[in-house]
């Protein structure tokens, strides 16, 4: 199906989500207001109006009642997704660049910008989902992270057992949910290399990083062994893993704007790129970006994706049916054998 | 750890042996020699024995000797008188003002007869204390010792491949790479190693060696194990250049080297050159050179330097690699003989005005001629009223054995043709107002009697690529158009396809075009080795990045037009390589390689390999990506017979060549097939694990079997799975007018 343009930012998108049920789309970008669309047809649901800065992260909880934005104002607030009314505002010394609901919607993570004098932070509140409900004013936990370098993207594993962060030197590490006790840490992307972005699988039992390094990588939320490695010609802001049954990847990056020597969307890699999950093979790409890819992300549902890019633009794609028909000869073997 | 010039040898492989070594016949080798002051006195040895009286006289006279080389006083003459007082001891020490005239004093005068019965024996003083101290020099002969034989490596060991599969070597970022080419699939690598070379890499001309440059020289690589196999020190190297027979080795620097005293290598005989020519058996340089200035003036009008355009290879080899020439331009050609250096007949060939030469490329058949004989080609421009000239000589004779006039000469380019049977100069020439002009082929046919001349004048535009069929009679060429004055668009060009008449019995009859193709940007001309084919390609263009393949011999139709040609041109495919900087055939002629190198732009580096038919078999993008090149192969050993006997049964060859093709790659999927199904297995397995935890951790906290956002994607649709169908209606009045009927 030919995609859908959603033109409605004025500059570069920071972050695009799917509500969960895989209807709505919401996205931020450097300019101040976070918008709301049909994922069907690409018509604006709405606005949220409030922000006085560049917004840097989005998440919506799942009965898609509340949504979180956070960005360069350092605020964090919370939204009726229905009304478009701010019910909730926590403010901050530095920005906010990652904002992520648990997967039961009663806990909501933040991550603060390191910077001068200040470290990085992640407070998580408790959320109460009922409409109308009060906020607390007070994270229930808050996490310093000092030995650490700088962190870029965190989110909640199953049943909020851990945290697991991303840092700007291409670690990943665990943290407990409940204590904020650092467990675990490993080196899986080139050292110096950012982690961009993190993306779970739906029982976030495994997740998917990206990375400057070029490459993207598959971990078990338990032990942080790193399952799969998808390998790209450029470097990478986001990485989104289709909902089973398919079994894909789907990265996102693109030479930064500022190495860009010439403007020509042939050098500058400005795709989606589509790996298979299990084989780590590229097996199909979709142009359409002229500036970098700076988030993608997969509908739930697993019928449709859109990206957002450098370029101020997200792209919706509705899957056509050889999508789903696609397989590997072996998946239909096993297919056949009764899988 | 890198294999850097002075570390390493390949015995002692990368280890760190610190411990334990017995450092004092090193350091006695290479003794920092301390600044004496003594380095501006020589000694003069086996002078006459003189009475006081004729010792004046003696030192006059030895003095006129001495200051051909350097400045000297009568004081700074030292001649010692015997312990009687009534003879000279017959030899003096003599001070030089600097220490460089002591060393050319050496160099000039030692052993220089001064008359029947007495020659001097000229040397540095610090010489003396280094060589003649006590216990520096043994008193008895000892034998050197000579190691046992050892075994080398076969140093032509790919070519005994039993798929026939051809090498290349990649040099990306700092590594350095040779793998066996697969086709389409991933090349398999023999050998990777970081830091191999410093500027670039070359094979030498029969792929023996890999040829790796460094700041302090050029070292050689070879064998199944790539040991090193020679290293030639030349510091601050530039370039190299290999004889055909790979038996001498050219080495270029810009800078001037500089030899200190000691050196195990190079002599003083090499201070302050440019080239050194080395004999690569021995590893010892034969003889060396300094750069020779072009004439004209070295600054332009603001007194800016001119870059001059270098010559390169100056120093160019006869096919046989017996003979080394040099041209001085406009004045005379040098010609070497090998294995000694020597210069040809001792003195240079005297060619008046001469721009450019050429040897032929394989030794010359002409008629009539059974003697041993090389030839070279050479140009001349206009000298006062003397027209341009074309020449052809013969060494060791050094006859001319044909001349050729011509007018309005602004440029010529002499191309040889693979077997020395035509040697094709391009002449550009001027109109008489020289505003525009146009170029002339003028063909010699080497071969037949009298060496017949040939003129190709319809040609209107310039010419700015022509290439021989290596082994063939047939050529191309491309002429570009005018440039409109200030225009940044380099002009169109066209491809002109040309081949010889159908002729009686073995000759080779007239040439005649067989098509041109205009309103192309096509700049580079690639003929397969084997001939027939040949790709016309566009090369270092910011807009064009086109690849047309030709054959010459298409097995389809021919149309009438071109009945009485030796060519039936066909264009088989086009491709596009975007940023393509370089295009490779490989040995075998199967295979074209196209790069884009960092060296000349940043974008999309990398590769791509085409079949000889210009399918696109592999394409990569390599970051960093520097230069691609084919391993050359030897000459083939098989006799013509069995060449011919090899054409007779191709399709019987061809069939067995399938049949392996098809057994490997059937091979490689199964690999492949079974790699994937033990994937997929692994991960089914883990996701069951995984999930079977999950669920459980869930039931033992009391949570149901979904998380609330997993249980957001359940739909309780009335309708089964598929959804409602929205059916929305738009309505556009693009127009509305209204009419006001009577």
């Amino acid at each position: 199906m030919r995609p859908i343009l959603l033109s409605g930012h004025e500059r570069a998108l920071t972050q695009v989500k799917f509500s969960k049920e895989g209807d709505l789309i919401f996205s931020v970008s450097k300019d101040h207001i976070p918008c709301a669309w049909y994922a069907a047809n690409g018509e604006r649901f709405g606005a949220y109006k409030g922000h006085i800065g560049a917004l840097w992260t989005v998440d919506v909880d799942p009965t898609t009642t509340l949504l979180a934005t956070g960005g360069a104002d350092n605020t964090l607030r919370l939204w009726e997704v229905q009304t478009g009314r701010e019910i909730k505002q926590w403010e901050f010394s530095t920005s906010i660049r990652r904002c992520e609901f648990s997967e039961d919607g009663r806990l909501l993570l933040g991550v603060t910008e390191k910077r001068t004098g200040q470290l990085s932070n992640i407070v998580v509140y408790n959320i109460d989902p009922t409409p109308g409900a009060s906020q607390p004013d007070e994270p229930i936990l808050r996490i310093v992270v000092d030995e650490l370098p700088r962190v870029t993207v965190a989110g909640f594993s199953y049943l909020s057992k851990y945290i697991i962060t991303g840092h700007e030197n291409g670690s990943v590490a665990q943290w407990d949910g409940k204590t904020g006790e650092l467990l675990h840490e490993v080196y899986s992307h080139d050292d110096g290399m950012s982690v961009t972005d993190l993306q779970w699988s739906a029982d976030r039992t495994y997740f998917l990083t990206a990375s400057k390094d070029k490459t993207a990588k598959l971990h078990d939320t338990n032990t942080l062994e790193v399952l799969k490695t998808y390998v790209a010609d450029t470097p990478l802001n986001s990485a989104a893993i289709t909902p089973e049954p398919t079994n894909y990847v789907i990265l996102g990056g693109g030479q930064a704007a500022m190495d860009v020597t010439t403007t020509s969307a042939r050098q500058g890699k400005f795709e989606a790129r589509f790996y298979h999950k299990i084989f780590e093979e590229e097996v199909g790409r979709v142009r359409g970006h002229f500036g970098p890819l700076n988030y993608v992300a997969v509908s739930p549902d697993g019928k449709c994706y859109c990206s957002g890019g450098e370029d101020g633009y997200v792209r919706v794609h509705h899957f056509d049916p050889p999508y789903f028909d696609f397989k590997f000869e072996v998946e239909r073997e096993k297919e056949r054998a009764g899988y | 750890m890198a294999p850097s010039f002075e570390q390493l040898d390949p015995e002692t492989e990368y280890e760190d042996q610190e411990e334990d070594i017995d450092y004092s016949d090193l350091r006695e080798q290479y003794e920092v020699r301390m600044e004496e002051g003594l380095d501006t006195f020589i000694i003069i040895d086996g002078l006459p024995k003189v009475p006081p009286g004729s010792k004046e006289k003696l030192v006059k006279f030895l003095l006129r000797k001495l200051v051909t080389v350097g400045k000297t006083k009568e004081e700074n003459v030292f001649m010692p008188m015997n312990e009687a007082g009534d003879m000279t001891e017959g030899f003096a020490f003599v001070e030089y003002e600097t220490p460089a005239q002591a060393a050319a004093a050496v160099k000039a005068l030692h052993a220089t007869p001064l008359d029947k019965r007495h020659t001097i024996a000229v040397n540095k003083l610090t010489d003396i204390e280094r060589y003649g101290r006590e216990g520096r020099i043994e008193e008895e002969y000892k034998a050197p010792h000579i190691p046992p034989f050892e075994e080398q490596e076969h140093l032509r060991w790919w070519l005994g491949d039993h798929e026939g599969r051809d090498q290349f070597a990649l040099y990306r970022a700092d590594n350095v790479s040779v793998s066996w080419n697969e086709k389409d699939e991933q090349p398999e690598q023999i050998v990777d190693r970081a830091f191999w070379t410093e500027t670039f890499i070359q094979w030498s001309p029969k792929g023996t060696y890999l040829t790796s440059m460094h700041a302090q020289g050029v070292q050689l690589w070879g064998g199944a194990n790539w040991s090193r196999q020679k290293r030639f020190m030349h510091p601050g190297v530039n370039l190299v250049d290999f004889s055909p027979d790979e038996r001498y080795l050219t080495t270029w620097s810009h800078r001037p080297l500089q030899v200190d005293d000691g050196n195990p290598i190079l002599s003083l005989e090499e201070d302050g050159k440019n080239y050194i020519i080395w004999d690569i058996a021995t590893g010892k340089p034969l003889r060396s050179f300094v750069t020779l200035d072009l004439p004209g003036p070295t600054e332009d009008a603001e007194g800016n330097p001119i870059k001059k355009k270098m010559q390169w290879p100056a120093f160019k080899w006869s096919a046989d690699s017996k003979y080394v020439a040099r041209m001085t331009q406009g004045q005379s050609i040098s010609v070497y003989e090998l294995p000694r250096m020597n210069l040809m007949d001792k003195a240079s060939i005297k060619i008046e005005g001469i721009m450019d030469f050429e040897w032929c490329p394989a030794n010359p058949q002409r008629e009539g001629i059974k003697h041993y004989e090389q030839l070279f080609c050479y140009w001349t421009p206009e000298l006062g009223s003397n027209p341009a000239k074309v020449g052809l000589m013969t060494v060791p004779s050094k006859e001319v054995v044909r001349t050729r006039n011509l007018f309005n000469v602004s440029d010529a380019k002499l191309h040889w043709q693979s077997d020395s049977a035509f040697v094709c100069v391009k002449v550009d020439r001027h109109s008489k107002s020289k505003k525009s002009l146009a170029t002339n082929l003028e063909i010699f046919r080497v071969r037949e009697k009298g060496v017949p001349v040939e003129v190709i004048d319809s040609i209107k535009d310039t010419v700015i690529n022509f290439a021989w069929e290596p082994h063939g009679d047939r050529f191309v060429l491309i002429t570009a158009g005018e440039v409109p004055h200030g225009s940044a668009v380099p002009p169109k060009t066209a491809v002109w396809f040309f081949c010889p008449e159908k002729a009686k019995g073995n000759q080779i009859g007239n040439f005649k075009l067989i098509r041109s193709v205009d309103k192309k940007n096509n700049n580079a001309l690639h003929w397969s080795p084997n001939g027939r084919f040949v790709v016309v390609a566009t090369v270092l263009s910011q807009q064009s990045f086109d690849l047309d393949f030709w054959d010459f011999d298409f097995e389809g139709e021919k149309e009438e037009k071109d009945r009485d040609l030796t060519a039936n041109l066909q264009l088989m495919n086009t491709a596009d390589h975007y940023g393509v900087t370089d295009i490779e055939w490989d040995p075998s002629g199967r295979f074209v390689a196209t790069s884009a190198s960092v060296w000349k732009h940043r974008m999309e580096n990398g590769y791509h390999l085409y079949s000889f038919s210009g399918a696109l078999l592999r394409e990569e993008p390599i970051e960093q990506f520097k230069q691609w090149s084919w391993r050359p192969r030897p000459e083939r050993l098989l006799s013509k017979d069995e060449m011919k006997n090899v054409r007779k049964n191709l399709r019987e060859y061809s069939r067995q060549f399938e049949e392996a093709d098809v057994a490997k790659k059937s091979s490689a999927n199964k690999a492949v097939v079974d790699a994937r199904r033990r994937m997929l297995e692994e991960w089914l397995a883990y996701r069951e694990r995984t999930v079977e935890d999950l669920v459980e951790e869930r039931q033992d906290m009391g949570l149901e079997e979904l998380s609330e956002e997993r249980k957001a994607l359940i739909v309780d649709d009335e309708v089964d799975g598929e959804g409602k169908v929205v059916e929305e209606i738009f309505e556009e009045i693009l127009e509305e007018s209204e009419e006001v009927v009577e």
